[in-house]
Parts: structure tokens; C-alpha cells; sequence
């Protein structure tokens, strides 16, 4: 089953490849998707048996990135559909074959459970939606392209010396002499304490650099901003999640060793600088796109702290990776539709977007709700936990800032939404893109489910958070 | 000569390529000098095949090693390069002086540290571990010193050559499939580098990164 | 004592030499006959013969700076060990005196050619000390090298019998300091790629243009001194790569004298296939031999 998922969109990718019609095509996303929802829905049922030796498997904390992913990835394939139709002028050969060597990558980052499998599926994320990026092909999008895969290859190259320098610290005496997630949660105290440290840093910097927390986020608001919508979307939501999936398995280790304070610090810090560094740019964004992209800074820091503050804090961050996620899913999608109605992203030309997207618009500002951590939505569920974990581990300066910058980002973020969404259209930039089913019913149905679950988390989603905080924490 | 006194060669080889590159500006013989640290790269498998490591598995290393990093990534750089018509680095971030002294200085440090770095096994090479350093920090710094997009691309295979020496530190950790994917995964990089450096020339007719500055917060 | 006197002469006559077998085989590679050998030789007696020009505004520096900067390499000349005779003055730290003694003489020089009060003197001084101060860190450094894998400091036991055994343990290192040392000798002695010294094209040139104001028996010993520096680069070369030297008081000089041919050999062919160095690249020439010698010292010292 691990090896149909793999392989399904791979499969279809090519096929994909040999298909003429630039008007068929993006079918092939369709297929990929729906075969991939179900394989995941398949593993969800009944675990599947680990293959090569243990280094793919399907654990607690893969299960919640993986079945976000897929969910985010089924949305954005209906998306496309009417996306790439309205783009019916450009080759969309790569862009098909690119996301769907994506949705492979992403899902081999879930099921690793070796570091060096887990580096190699990381970086095939990057190497995938690079080319993607510049799908408008001008300069900005080519300049957000190379910016995203220097820094993130760069990244990259440090977070293998990093998995290196872990290897390292397992092979002295009584050491696993492994990369297998389990042997080195095993090992715990036999890892050489100086090499873990040293990997930890090169290994936060890298996947952190993929995450985009700040300060290594300099990337980020050029490719979302630049990219097309259903694209950030998945690097936001699905790409995140991945990254964010790396940096848990690495604190599993660092659990293991002993070495969890040193790594909670660390996570702490840079959690809490993302969400500085995006509630001091949030306020002054006049692009709406790169607006997300800073709110995606914010997210990425509110799961850093919540794996650093560790405890109660870890679960509601699984919650969170879900929750944001699929949050992202609609912002971008609704963005998308707006950029496309108006052909602008510019905040002082797009204004009344409820009214003249009726679906998209009251949408977007739905999500920019839940965003920023309102009930009823699940993001609140899981912030407010985290917040609630700072306080009972008595770290009242942790909690004061970040709710210091929750509600600064939501003020700055509120202000340019409002502008967007609400206001008379009459006067601003037209273009005849109005919602259509393909393009407004995906972000619909992702509110319904992050309104749902929180509402009502049900039992079994539960269990798994539950069971993946435990991964973590040991 | 011993076997161990070919790997000082191998190993003062690697630094020295590093060290013209950082001096050199003319991008085909800079990637020329990337090509010969690739293939010095395949000779430290080979020879520290006998001491501990699985023989075979270092063929495979060391083959991969060769092919990919000294023929298939130079023939891509190659291409890039004539396709998009650059031939140097014209005025980098940091000057040629600066950036050698720099480097220097990282490589002095890394060999002069390296001996008080607990490294858990004893018995290997005492050259390794400050070499893959010195290699990684030059990397870096070709990495953030240039402008131009090729030279950029040639200080990330610095760097993950300097990677790559450090991992031969646990060939008997890492399953061959995955250096292979590692290998794998280096060339996609180089190749889709490729293809989005061919996409800037063709829309900005330069590869200096300068150019792309458009995007500010 | 008499050894003291005997070495730097023999030095200082065969010098002359070296440029003129520089300049055949340049010639041979592109296919000229060239100047003879002897040219040199001729050029210097003629100009002993002469009578010196000295401007108006020039003092007595302008009229020592060329002896007293031949005279230096003279005395540094003392310090070297040649083939199996041991070197006529030896003490530890020597070969900081030898360092010492050749920056004196560029620093007279340089003084000299500022003496004249001649912008163009001065530019060319200007040069010479700037690239001066990435020279000489490097030949420093390769010296300490030296010093290290064998233990000595002073340049008898450097170039000495005790080499033999630093190339068998630390042969990296000595070849990378050796690849320094033979850049730094076609820096040190204005050949190309740094400086050219067969033309007065005024834009690019550093030691001529300093050395333009002599004339007579002044310019003769700026240009014996030249050779003779030419030889002392020379000479540190070949006593450095013929480590195994056969014994014997003959056989040694043989193999000196072959050291040097091949020395003059290779500064020949670089200067035939090379062309000369933007002026603002030379620098970084000098610090990259200085990096050499940096991490050739780094390697011996762990």
C-alpha cells in the first residue's frame, strides 16, 4: 500500500507527460489525487506494513501530515481544473507533472522514517515546485523561483550535514550506527551529546530554511507572493506541514538523547522571532499574495513553539498543521480567484471582493478568521492550547508574546482584509473571471472542514494528535 | 606510495580547488576545477575501502561519485553556460582577496579544531573531517559572495562535495540506496538549476542575480 | 672565513646568467635565436664603464640605493646552503635575517626611486611596496613551513641534509610551499605574470619604472642585484625539491646547478605561455600563494 501511494502519481505523472491536449491534461491531477485520497484513506484503515527494511512506515505524526496533504492536494487538483482552463494559453505539461511528482515527495517526507530517506524526499519537494513557480514566466516570478531554490537547496546541504553529524553521535560505543528513527529514539543517552547538538543546529537551520522561519524565511514572501495561488496554497499548507513533519522527527531524536531543553530553546526563540518578524511585515503589506506568505511565516512559528514548549503544546501543534493547513488551502484558493477577478493583488486596487465574488470573497475573510486564531475555527482549538501549555509551564514572558503578536498580526492583517473584502467594487480593475464551481467549491468545502473540526475534533482524529504528540515526546 | 599518503594528496587536492575557485572569475575554468574535485572525490572511496568499510559499497560510491559529480554536472554546467553565453564573475559581492582570505581562514580553523572534534571511531584519516569542512564553509561563502547565477550553482556543488567527504565518514550507516538518492537528488538540482537559469536569460538576457531585486518588502 | 667571502662572489658572478638563459629559452619556444647567453655579462661591463647621471634633486640616498640594496642580497646570499656545502653563516632564526634582507633591499630601492621626486618613480614605488606587503607575509609563511617539518630554524637545517627526512613525512606540505615559493619568486623578481621585464610600457610596469633615474655603475648594480635576487629564489628552489641530494662536494654542485637550469627552465616557459596579469590581479596572486603557504603551515603544524 506505502509502495501504490508512492508510486500512483508517479505513475500518472507520466502519463500525464504523453498526453497532447494542454486542455486534457490537468485531468491527470484529478486522477492522481483521487488515487492517492484513497490509498492514504486505505493506510488510514489498516496500517500498512513497513517496507525497505523499516525506512518507510506509516507512524502517528506521518498520518496527520499525510492525510492534510492529501486532502489539500484533492482540493487543489478540482481547483486546477478550472485554474488551468482559464490559463489555457500556457503549456501546462510541467506544472501537471511537477505537482504530481510533488504529492509523491510529499508523501515519502510523511512515511520516512530513516534521515536519509527523509533529506532525499525533503529536497524532491523543492526540486518539484521550483519549475513551478515561474508558471507566469516574468521576471518576478523567475527572481521568486531562483531565490526558493538556492536558499531551500542550500538549506538543504546543510540539513544532510546535519543528519551527518547524527549519524556521527550514533556510532561511538554502544551507538545504533543507524539513520532509522527508531534505533536512534533507542539509542537515547548512548548518542554522543556534542555531535547531536552540532546536528541539531545544522539540521534546524536546514529544515527550518524549508519551513521558513525566520530569520530564514527570505525566500518565502517572493515565491508565494509570485506563484500561482493553488501552488502556495500547497507549499504553504502541504510543504509546511512536510517541513514541519522533519523538525519533529529531529526533536524525537533530540527527546531520545536528552537534549530536549537545548532543542525547546531553540525552537522557542525562532517560533517566537517568525511570529515577530510576521506581525511587524503582515501590517505594511499592500500585495495581497505576499500578505499570506507572512501569515505563513506566523503559522510556521506557532508550530515551532508549540514542538519547543513541548508537553500539551505538541498535540495542539499536530492540531495546528492540520488545522493551518488546510486554512492556508482556502486563503490561497480565494486569493487566487480574487488576483483573477480584479488582475491585481494590490490592496489599493482591489476593493468590495464580496460583492463581486460572492463565494470567494466572503471566503477569504472566513479564513482570515480562522488565520488569525478566531473561533469558531480549528486554528483557535490549537492556539489557544499552545497558550495554554506556556502558562502551565509557567513561561508567562513565551505566553506575552505571542499573544502580543497574534493580535498585532491580527490588526495588521484585519485592516487589509476588511479593505479587500468589504467596500463598493464599482470602479476598481475588472477582468471576466467570476467564481465558477471549479474554482470556488474547493476552498468551500476546506472552510466546512476547518470550521468542523473546531467544532468537534471526533474521537479518532483525536487519538491519532494524541498518538503523534507521543511520538515526539516520548 | 601508501595508500594513506594518496589520501593526503586527494585530500590537500580537494582544498586546493576550493581555493582557486574562490580566486578564479572565469566561469568555465572554475567549473573545470569543479569537475576535478569531483573526481578526486571518487578516489577517497577507493581507498579507504579497505579499513573498515564494505568494499563494495565504496565501488558503488566512489562510480557514482565519478559519474555524477565529474562528468554528468559538469556537462550540465557546461551546457548552461554556453547556452546562456556567460563567461565570468564580473564584480562579486566580496572581492577575490577577501573572499580567499576568508576561506582560508575557515580551512586554517577547520584543520587546526578538527583534532579536538570528539569524533566517536577512531582510525580515520586525519584529513577527512577538516577537509569536508573547509569545503563545506567555502562552499558557503562562493554561495553567498557571487552575483552571477552560474557561480552560485558551482559553490552549492562545492558544498555538497564538502558534504559528501563528511558522509564517507558513515558509509556503513547509510544504506547505498540512499547515497544514491543523495547522488540522485543532486543531479535533479543541478538539472532543474539549469533549466530555470536558462529561463532567466532567455527573459532578463543576464544571470546576475543583481537583476532580481525586483521583489521587496 | 675565506668560504664567507668565496660564496657570495661565485654567487653574484654566475647570476648573470640566469636572465640571460631565461631570455634563450624564450627565445627557443617562440622560435627566435635570441640575445647570447653572455649578454648580461656585456651589458654590465659596458655600463661599469660609464659615467653616472644624477639629477639636481636627488641626495645621497638616490646614489646608495642601488649598492647598498646589492649589497643586502649579497649578505643574504651568506645564508644559503649550496648543494653539500653547508652555508657559510648559520644561527637559529636565520632565515627571518634572510627575509629581513631581501625586504631591506626593496625598501632601499623603493626609497631610492622616491628620492627622485618623480611621480612616476613614485607610482612605481607605490606598487612595489603594496604588493610588497602581500609578498612578503607569504614568504614568511612558506619559510615557516619549512621550519616546521624540519625542526630548524635556521636555513642550513632547513635546505640542509635534514630535509630528506621532513619530505618523507610531511611531503603535502612542502610541495604546496614550494608552489608558493615559485610564484612568489616570479612576483619577487618582476617576471611575467606579474611584471614584465623586457618592456617600459609605463601603465603596467612595477621594478623598472623604480629603477629608471640610474644609470652607469648605478644601474649596473641594480641589475646585477636583480640576477643575483633571481638566483637566491632560485637557489631556495632547488635545495627545496632536490632533497635527496647525492653526496659528495661535486656531485652536489652538479646537482645545484641542474636544480637551477630547471628553475630557469620552468621561469622561461611560464613566461612564453603566460600573458601578464591585470595590475589589480596581482594581489591576488600574492595572497593566493600566501593562502598556499597558510595551509601548507596549518597541515604541518596539526
Amino acid at each position: 500500500m506505502i509502495l501504490a501511494a508512492l508510486a500512483a502519481p508517479l505513475l500518472v505523472a507520466t502519463l500525464a507527460l504523453g498526453v497532447r491536449q494542454n486542455r486534457t491534461r490537468p485531468r491527470a491531477l484529478l486522477v492522481g489525487a483521487v488515487l492517492h485520497a484513497l490509498a492514504v484513506a486505505a493506510m488510514l484503515g489498516r496500517r500498512p506494513e513497513p517496507v525497505l527494511d523499516g525506512a518507510l512506515a506509516l507512524d502517528a505524526a506521518g498520518a496527520v501530515v499525510l492525510s492534510t496533504s492529501s486532502l489539500l492536494f484533492l482540493a487543489c487538483a478540482v481547483y486546477a481544473q478550472g485554474y488551468l482552463r482559464r490559463r489555457a494559453e500556457r503549456d501546462n505539461r510541467l506544472f501537471v507533472g511537477g505537482l504530481l511528482v510533488l504529492l509523491s515527495a510529499l508523501t515519502a517526507v510523511s512515511l520516512a522514517q530513516h534521515l536519509g530517506v527523509l533529506w532525499v524526499a525533503v529536497e524532491l519537494t523543492t526540486l518539484a515546485t521550483a519549475p513551478l513557480i515561474y508558471f507566469n514566466r516574468n521576471a518576478g516570478s523567475l527572481e521568486a523561483a531562483w531565490k526558493y531554490l538556492l536558499l531551500c537547496s542550500l538549506g538543504i546541504a546543510l540539513a544532510l550535514l546535519g543528519t551527518f553529524f547524527l549519524a556521527l553521535a550514533g556510532t561511538g560505543p554502544g551507538g545504533p550506527r543507524s539513520l532509522l528513527l527508531a534505533d536512534l529514539a533507542g539509542a537515547g543517552r548512548a548518542l554522543k551529546a556534542p555531535w547531536v547538538r552540532g546536528g541539531f543546529v545544522f539540521l534546524l537551520v536546514g529544515y527550518g530554511t524549508k519551513m521558513g522561519l525566520a530569520p530564514l524565511h527570505a525566500w518565502k514572501p517572493d515565491a508565494y507572493g509570485e506563484a500561482p495561488g493553488l501552488l502556495g496554497a500547497l507549499l504553504a499548507g502541504a510543504v509546511g506541514a512536510s517541513a514541519f513533519l522533519t523538525l519533529a522527527r529531529v526533536q524525537q531524536v533530540m527527546h531520545a538523547a536528552g537534549e530536549e531543553r537545548f532543542a525547546g530553546q531553540a525552537l522557542t526563540a525562532l517560533g517566537l522571532i517568525s511570529l515577530a518578524v510576521a506581525a511587524v511585515y503582515v501590517a505594511a503589506q499592500r500585495d495581497l499574495k505576499r500578505m499570506l506568505a507572512w501569515s505563513s511565516v506566523e503559522h510556521m512559528g506557532i508550530l515551532a513553539l508549540g514542538l519547543g514548549l513541548g508537553g500539551t503544546a505538541v498535540a495542539a501543534a499536530w492540531l495546528h498543521v492540520a488545522g493551518s493547513g488546510l486554512t492556508k488551502g482556502v486563503l490561497f484558493l480565494s486569493a487566487g480567484n480574487i488576483h483573477r477577478a480584479y488582475g491585481s493583488k494590490l490592496t489599493d486596487q482591489v476593493r468590495g471582493a464580496a460583492r463581486r465574488l460572492p463565494v470567494s470573497g466572503p471566503l477569504f475573510l472566513l479564513a482570515f478568521l480562522s488565520a488569525s486564531g478566531s473561533p469558531p475555527f480549528a486554528p483557535f482549538l490549537s492556539e489557544f492550547a499552545i497558550l495554554a501549555a506556556a502558562v502551565a509551564q509557567g513561561r508567562p514572558v513565551v505566553a506575552a508574546l505571542y499573544l502580543a503578536s497574534l493580535a498585532a498580526i491580527f490588526l495588521g492583517m484585519g485592516r487589509t482584509v476588511m479593505r479587500v473584502v468589504l467596500g463598493d467594487p464599482a470602479g476598481a480593475p475588472e477582468r471576466p473571471f467570476p467564481d465558477s464551481a471549479l474554482t470556488a467549491a474547493p476552498p468551500l468545502v476546506l472552510m466546512a472542514l476547518v470550521t468542523g473540526l473546531g467544532l468537534w475534533v471526533p474521537g479518532g482524529v483525536a487519538d491519532l494528535l494524541r498518538a503523534a504528540a507521543a511520538l515526539v515526546t516520548g | 606510495m601508501t595508500s594513506a599518503s594518496w589520501l593526503d594528496l586527494a585530500f590537500v587536492l580537494v582544498v586546493l580547488v576550493d581555493f582557486y575557485l574562490l580566486a578564479s572569475s572565469r566561469l568555465p575554468a572554475a567549473t573545470r576545477a569543479v569537475a576535478l574535485q569531483g573526481a578526486v572525490l571518487s578516489a577517497p572511496p577507493l581507498l579507504l575501502a579497505g579499513g573498515g568499510h564494505d568494499p563494495e559499497h565504496m565501488l558503488l560510491l566512489s562510480a557514482g561519485a565519478l559519474l555524477v559529480k565529474a562528468v554528468l554536472i559538469p556537462w550540465l554546467m557546461f551546457r548552461a553556460i554556453r547556452e546562456t553565453a556567460v563567461r565570468r564573475e564580473v564584480e562579486p559581492f566580496v572581492t577575490p582577496v577577501t573572499s580567499m582570505v576568508l576561506g582560508a581562514a575557515g580551512v586554517a580553523a577547520a584543520f587546526a579544531l578538527s583534532r579536538s572534534l570528539p569524533l566517536p571511531s577512531g582510525g580515520q584519516h586525519p584529513f577527512l573531517v577538516p577537509t569536508a569542512l573547509g569545503t563545506v564553509w567555502v562552499g558557503l561563502l562562493l554561495m553567498v559572495s557571487r552575483k552571477e547565477a552560474v557561480s552560485q550553482v558551482l559553490g552549492f556543488l562545492v558544498l555538497e562535495n564538502g558534504v559528501f567527504l563528511f558522509g564517507l565518514l558513515l558509509s556503513d550507516v547509510m544504506p547505498v540506496m540512499v547515497e544514491a538518492g543523495v547522488l540522485l537528488d543532486l543531479l535533479a538540482a543541478v538539472f532543474v538549476m539549469g533549466i530555470v537559469m536558462f529561463d532567466i536569460q532567455r527573459e532578463l538576457a543576464s544571470l546576475d542575480t543583481q537583476k532580481l531585486q525586483r521583489l521587496r518588502d | 672565513m675565506l668560504r664567507a667571502l668565496l660564496q657570495p662572489l661565485a654567487l653574484l658572478l654566475a647570476a648573470p646568467l640566469l636572465p640571460g638563459l631565461v631570455n634563450r629559452v624564450k627565445a627557443a619556444v617562440a622560435g627566435r635565436r635570441g640575445p647570447p647567453v653572455w649578454q648580461l655579462y656585456a651589458d654590465l661591463w659596458k655600463l661599469l664603464h660609464k659615467g653616472a647621471v644624477y639629477s639636481g634633486t636627488t641626495s645621497w640616498i638616490f646614489r646608495a640605493g642601488p649598492m647598498a640594496s646589492l649589497a643586502s642580497a649579497a649578505t643574504a646570499a651568506l645564508l644559503l646552503p649550496v648543494g653539500a656545502f653547508p652555508a657559510p653563516i648559520s644561527f637559529a632564526g636565520d632565515f627571518l635575517l634572510f627575509a629581513g634582507l631581501l625586504a631591506l633591499g626593496r625598501f632601499l630601492t623603493a626609497l631610492a626611486a622616491m628620492d627622485t621626486g618623480s611621480s612616476f618613480e613614485g607610482m612605481g614605488a607605490a606598487r612595489e611596496v603594496t604588493f610588497g606587503s602581500a609578498a612578503e607575509p607569504a614568504l614568511l609563511l612558506g619559510l615557516a613551513v619549512l621550519a616546521r617539518a624540519t625542526g630548524s630554524t635556521s636555513l642550513q637545517g632547513m635546505l640542509g641534509p635534514g630535509l630528506s627526512g621532513a619530505w618523507a613525512g610531511a611531503a603535502p606540505s612542502l610541495i604546496l610551499a614550494a608552489v608558493a615559493l615559485g610564484l612568489l619568486s616570479l612576483a619577487e623578481n618582476a617576471r611575467i605574470p606579474v611584471d614584465d621585464p623586457s618592456t617600459h610600457l609605463e601603465l603596467t610596469m612595477i621594478h623598472e619604472v623604480m629603477v629608471l633615474d640610474h644609470s652607469g655603475p648605478d644601474l649596473a648594480f641594480v641589475q646585477a642585484g636583480a640576477a643575483l635576487k633571481l638566483l637566491l629564489f632560485g637557489a631556495l628552489l632547488a635545495q627545496l625539491v632536490l632533497a635527496a641530494r647525492p653526496a659528495g662536494d661535486l656531485l652536489g654542485l652538479v646537482a645545484f646547478a641542474g636544480g637551477l637550469l630547471a628553475f630557469v627552465l620552468l621561469v622561461g616557459l611560464v613566461e612564453s605561455a603566460m600573458a601578464r596579469l591585470r595590475l589589480q590581479r596581482v594581489p591576488q596572486l600574492l595572497v593566493g600563494a600566501a593562502v598556499l603557504s597558510l595551509f601548507a603551515l596549518v597541515l604541518v603544524l596539526r
